[in-house]
């Protein structure tokens, strides 16, 4: 029989469902190999004896009508668990129970799933390499030194490490998708109003999405269509009918159109991640789908514009925490005064830098100059992937302009770190789905990825064109487990 | 334009974040290099561009007004960062 932990999702469903292996088995096989990769650092929270004792709880009294049967899951430190702590990866909120649960990690208890534990991310989720976190950085499995990307990086290399057999993350400017690139996985972000932002810790309210995490596009097709929920709870929760999108997905893209921007040749950009992307044409171009030359002129003002709009909102958001009805507290002489030094001692370097921007431009004076003009900016972005939407069906671009670094090298340059995420955080500001999947190997052997950019609403046509794409491509993510003692 | 030392230290005063001389010049220059890039958005004239302030341009909806939450006030009080069973603890405000 095949190592436990090398099947997929959707295998293990099957696997449990037909009586072959027992949530038991599968939980111990995760929870013994999770303890002896702490290396990685990949969690925050472990939660394995509780995920065991559920796990045979279930083997007791199954229940295999449910689409993710008895699978232990760990998540992204940022989805509020009901009485599991749950830190955003931060010193603010070290200590923090939540007394309540986040739509998105009740839908998959929902559906059967246990939760193995809370993974390690960027603090707040702002970041991408995961070098900001308050309990250090992730490891990635692909090399020792190496970031698993961010922010959504504890997930991403637990994912690649086979600590978990798929994760949760969220997406606020590619937090899903660069590190699914960075680790030869697959990623993706829904449209703005699939999944419930409801208990998620808030980052930019108008950008941030969960989305799912997982070792190929089938099971993400899977763990998506549990995710994705109408939800009372979220204002802009949307409600649209979501199609089974694992059952209907369908190989056969005869016929699409694939939209090819010329402004994601940027300047400096590697030549292999050049040839990745002539290469996906090919693929496309096999599958039956017609390439299409578009332009989305706009594209250089995007991260500008995100580094106005995700600090500004940030701002308003993490004005909360201030030491008074929950998380950390510093003594101060006055209120004034702890709320000053509690927020001074309990955000690190990142979070205060971008709290500070936020403030900035929303201050009186600056906010003409700065937030409204990113704002009117957003909308020129909005409007040039509407403008080719109206000519193909889907986009195809890198999903990021390099592969994964080491870490340390990015970390004294905020600029150049946040340029990690310029193929991704258009996506973001126009609201629409986008899914990376590896696509190929660097010199270092270090995976790259593409990303699929899709209309809003059509989840269902990017994880097509994944699908087929994937069976061309034939990636194997290779670790040798260098991590384990 | 620039921002000097002045401007960090309002910021940071707006921002309730106390910070340090020796850390407020690290940040003046990070905070300058951010902002010089960013000042690449006025090269786009967008005098008739509207703002887009929300992508899921949907009207709030209204629910019922009726009492939803169990009654958790020692689980929510368990989290204060100041021990007390009754109230949120903070220091004197009023003399």
């Amino acid at each position: 029989m095949t190592n436990i932990i090398d099947l997929t999702l959707d295998e293990l469903a099957n696997k449990i469902k037909s009586k072959e292996i027992s949530s038991t088995e599968v939980t111990s096989a995760y929870v013994d190999r999770s303890k002896s990769s702490k290396k990685l650092n990949t969690y925050v929270e472990e939660t394995f004896e509780q995920a065991l004792k559920n796990a045979n709880k279930f083997d007791n009294k199954p229940n295999f009508e449910k689409k993710l049967p008895g699978i232990p899951l760990a998540v992204k430190d940022l989805f509020c668990t009901h009485n599991v702590r749950t830190t955003a990866s931060s010193k603010i909120l070290e200590n923090f129970i939540p007394t309540y649960e986040s739509t998105v990690t009740q839908n998959l208890w929902d559906a059967g799933a246990i939760l193995l534990g809370k993974l390690n991310c960027d603090e707040f989720a702002m970041g991408s390499s995961n070098e900001t976190s308050y309990f250090g950085n992730v490891i990635s499995p692909i090399d020792n030194n190496l970031v698993p990307g961010g922010s959504s990086g504890g997930s991403a290399s637990a994912l690649a490490a086979k600590l978990t057999p798929a994760t949760i993350g969220t997406d606020t400017g590619g937090s899903i998708r660069q590190p699914a690139s960075f680790t030869g996985t697959v990623g993706l972000k829904p449209t703005y109003g699939s999944c419930s932002r409801y208990g998620i810790v808030a980052f930019a309210s108008s950008l941030d999405q969960a989305g799912p995490m997982t070792r190929n596009v089938k099971d993400c097709a899977l763990l998506l269509e549990v995710m994705s929920s109408f939800d009372q709870k979220d204002s802009t929760s949307i409600d649209f009918k979501r199609p089974n999108y694992s059952l209907k997905l369908n190989k056969n893209i005869k016929g699409k159109k694939i939209g090819i921007p010329k402004e994601y040749r940027v300047d400096g950009m590697p030549s292999e991640i050049e040839k990745l992307w002539e290469k996906g044409k090919e693929f496309l171009k096999e599958c039956g789908a017609e390439i299409v030359d578009i332009s989305l002129p706009h594209t250089n003002y995007a991260l500008p514009t995100y580094y106005i709009v995700a600090p500004a909102e940030a701002s308003s958001n993490l004005a909360r925490y201030d030491g008074v009805k929950y998380g950390f507290r510093a003594e101060g002489e006055n209120l004034i005064d702890m709320y000053e030094k509690t927020r001074s001692q309990g955000f690190g370097d990142e979070v205060k830098r971008r709290i500070m921007i936020g403030t900035y431009v929303l201050s009186s004076g600056y906010y003409d100059a700065y937030y409204l003009k990113a704002q009117k900016v957003r909308m020129l972005i909005k409007n040039d992937f509407d403008e080719a939407f109206k000519k193909v069906d889907a986009i195809l671009t890198p999903s990021t302009p390099s592969s994964a670094f080491k870490i340390g090298d990015k970390k004294d340059d905020p600029v150049s770190m946040y340029l990690n995420d310029i193929f991704t955080v258009p996506v973001n500001l126009a609201g629409l789905p986008g899914i990376s999947i590896p696509a190929g190997l660097d010199k270092n052997n270090y995976p790259l990825g593409l990303q699929i950019i899709g209309k809003p609403f059509d989840e269902q046509g990017i994880l097509d064109i994944a699908y087929s794409m994937e069976e061309k491509i034939n990636f194997k993510l290779k670790t040798n487990d260098w991590w384990i003692k | 334009m620039t921002i000097d030392l002045k401007t960090v230290k309002h910021i940071s005063k707006l921002s309730r974040i106390s910070i340090e001389d020796e850390k407020a010049k690290k940040l003046e220059k990070d905070l300058n290099s951010i902002f010089k890039w960013i000042e690449q958005l006025n090269q786009l004239n967008t005098d008739n561009v509207e703002p887009l302030t929300s992508i899921a341009e949907t009207t709030l909806r209204l629910r019922k007004d009726q009492i939803i939450s169990k009654n958790i006030r020692e689980d929510i009080l368990k989290n204060s960062p100041k021990d007390n069973k009754d109230y949120f603890v903070v220091p004197k405000v009023v003399e």
